[in-house]
């Protein structure tokens, strides 16, 4: 397992290095506006001594070795159009912990809501005979018909219309615009942006628990004489929850990208649409600066997730001699 | 047989399955008496309603099928009124046990054997921390499993198929039913293996004194483990007997089919005898006997009115019109009879040395 984390940890950085070197490389060939803000008003001596300020006239190996020199002393150089010679770092550190702080409470949200319904949706194929059927299949009915409208309608939609809605004075009234300090203004964005995950979890942890209601094991269980409830609870719901587990480190990290159209719709000031905004202005040190800390998300992600992942299922091992079966 | 005690009793049970609006007359009036630490095997083809009929006495049908009739008396209560789970929570696993089938698939992937076990007795003994544990242990070791101790803390895909199985018996007998019910539980093993499970099964039987019901289609498993026999036709036991009974003066025509069926019994170079037609459907109500339409020499009221049992000793008795003294005389086909010559046949090791001398073949 040790040996197993380590080889894993040693892959990842070697792709976060790929990645960045190829990033970094390739925005060598943006056009030069980019590390100007007044461009048009400079002759090409001033531009030109500029650039070899900046040392982007040294060979791109020279460029690279500096970047990863800063890079490893937390340097990730500064801005130059979106917020001129203010050090990136300081920009995402403003932003990301808004963009964060949303996204985790939508992920619990998410969580408390999905899993449940995904649960209750399940539930309505358990053969397990609890009784209740009438409300199960309620629940299998609604739920179906709540992943089948998240899933369809594009989220932009409902989005303009829960914010229509909820902030109609004569209904709730809830502030349409964000506020960090009002707490009533978070709660539309945050119910907003979990709406797809809760969606996402109750249609997956459904699918898995009926596949696991279908198993051998469960007759098992039963014929044991364990409670339906303690058999949903420490078999099903266990063992379904593992497929799912490995997603859970990515979907906790990317919450710091925000959503560009709640973040917009909402006037939240954080990451959402940042990597798009700097992509358009050019703004080159901002763009390879986000490139890595997203790709490093992802990897990161990823890693935990298969880490996680055979933490959690024994038969998952790692060993030379070709783990399970 | 008949001045034992009887541990359970199915008196004209019904079991229906409501299958997409239709109903499916899976158990059609079976009455059944099981007497203490006796071996019954329950035989028939796929579909006769074996797994049904015994997963009904634990309350374990699926939940479109219900029991619409009848009653099944164990330990002073009638099983079939049961509604609620708490009250077969009762008798399940406690009770009456299950082995099920197939080793692979009914041990919980994510939860170590030990922690399976302990499952149980934590429920029915209530057994809790070291003390389940080294009780999960001893029960390992029971059923044979070899470095219990260290064996408990391992996953089931550490295990063989066969050691699987001896997991799921341990299981099932760690609460000390009094009824242990094994579905097919060799079916999904290798042969070797097969012979081994059955010996430990015989093993636990003696040793806590367990009424085992065995449903099988595996006739060679039948000889070796049953006391008695019940053969299953359509939802209905058409036959009951003695193993000898059975096997050596049955009398309905479907148990001479399906012992007609027994590989042992072809001659070499002819196909094996297979039984013609398909059994009915159980969707339509199904007047006469049922197996009539695929015997050719049915007599006409086979057709007509459902035959009730007939006695032919206190211990044997069969549900055809051949046994009514107006009936027509029809012997069972002739290498039927050649069985009374085979007893070696039923018993295993026997029957590999009598095949190996050539003397089963009628060369």
């Amino acid at each position: 397992m040790l040996k197993y984390s380590l080889k894993r940890l040693g892959q990842s950085l070697i792709s976060l290095f790929i990645i960045t070197t190829i990033v970094f490389s390739l925005l060598r060939l943006m056009p030069i506006e980019g590390y100007f803000q007044n461009f048009d008003k400079l002759d090409d001596v001033q531009i030109e001594a500029t650039l070899t300020t900046m040392g982007l006239r040294d060979p791109l190996l020279v460029q690279l070795k500096n970047f990863y020199v800063n890079l490893f002393q937390g340097d990730l150089g500064v801005s130059n159009i979106y917020r001129p010679h203010v050090p990136v770092l300081d920009i995402i550190a403003e932003k990301a912990p808004l963009s964060a702080a949303m996204g985790l409470g939508s992920m619990a949200i998410a969580l408390a809501l999905g899993l449940p319904l995904g649960i209750a949706m399940a539930k309505s194929k358990s053969r397990l005979g609890t009784g209740r059927r009438f409300l199960d299949k309620f629940w299998d009915k609604f739920g179906t018909a709540f992943i089948v409208f998240i899933t369809a309608v594009p989220s932009a939609v409902y989005y303009l219309f829960i914010q229509l809605f909820f902030t109609d004075p004569s209904f709730l009234g809830l502030p349409m615009l964000f506020s960090e300090s009002n707490p009533a203004s978070w709660i539309l964005p945050t119910l907003s942006l979990s709406l797809g995950n809760i969606a996402y979890y109750a249609m997956w942890l459904r699918r898995y628990m009926v596949d696991e209601l279908n198993k051998d094991y469960i007759q098992l269980a039963r014929a044991k004489g364990l409670p339906a409830k303690s058999i949903m609870r420490r078999h099903v719901f266990r063992n379904a929850f593992v497929p799912l587990i490995q997603y859970l480190p990515s979907s906790l990290l990317y919450t710091v990208a925000g959503s560009i159209y709640i973040e917009s719709l909402y006037s939240v000031p954080g990451m959402g649409g940042l990597l798009v905004n700097v992509i358009q202005r050019q703004d080159n040190t901002m763009v390879q600066a986000l490139v890595l800390i997203y790709s490093a998300i992802g990897i990161v992600g990823l890693l935990l997730g298969d880490l996680l992942m055979c933490a959690v299922d024994p038969r998952i091992t790692f060993t030379k001699k070709g783990g399970a079966r | 047989m008949e001045n034992q005690e009887i541990i359970l009793s199915v008196k004209d049970l019904e079991i229906k399955f409501d299958l997409r609006g239709q109903r499916l007359n899976a158990i059609r009036g079976v009455s059944l008496d099981l007497y203490k630490s006796e071996s019954l095997a329950i035989v028939g083809e796929s579909g006769s309603g074996k797994s049904v009929l015994v997963k009904s006495l634990m309350g374990l049908l699926d939940a479109n099928g219900c029991i619409s009739g009848g009653q099944i008396l164990y330990g002073g209560q009638d099983l079939a009124s049961f509604t609620n789970e708490s009250q077969w929570l009762s008798v399940r696993g406690k009770e009456i046990a299950m082995v099920l089938q197939d080793p692979m698939t009914s041990l919980n992937p994510l939860k170590t054997i030990g922690a399976q076990i302990m499952e149980a007795l934590t429920l029915h003994r209530g057994l809790a921390g070291a003390e389940a544990k080294a009780a999960a242990v001893e029960i390992l070791r029971d059923v044979g499993i070899p470095e219990p101790e260290r064996r408990a803390g391992q996953y089931p895909h550490e295990f063989s198929g066969g050691m699987r199985q001896r997991v799921v018996i341990a299981i099932a007998v760690a609460c000390r039913p009094k009824i242990l019910i094994c579905d097919e539980p060799t079916t999904a093993l290798d042969v070797t293996i097969q012979a081994q499970i059955l010996h430990l099964l015989k093993d636990l039987k003696e040793k806590y004194d367990l009424t085992t019901v065995y449903i099988t289609h595996d006739l060679g498993v039948v000889a070796n483990v049953a006391d008695r026999i019940a053969v299953m036709y359509a939802g209905d036991i058409v036959e009951i007997g003695t193993c000898e009974e059975v096997f050596y003066s049955p009398k309905h025509p479907y148990t001479w089919a399906l012992l007609s069926s027994l590989p042992q019994l072809g001659v070499k170079g002819e196909d094996l005898y297979s039984i013609q037609g398909t059994p009915p459907n159980l969707f339509q109500p199904i007047a006469g006997d049922a197996f009539a339409p695929r015997n050719p020499q049915a007599l006409k009221i086979d057709f007509v009115k459902r035959p009730p049992y007939f006695e032919v000793s206190p211990t044997h008795k069969a549900r055809t019109w051949l046994l009514d003294p107006r009936a027509p005389k029809i012997d069972p086909p002739a290498h039927i009879q050649k069985l009374r010559g085979l007893r070696p046949l039923l018993d295993p090791e026997l029957a590999r040395l009598a095949e190996e001398g050539g003397m089963l073949h009628g060369e």
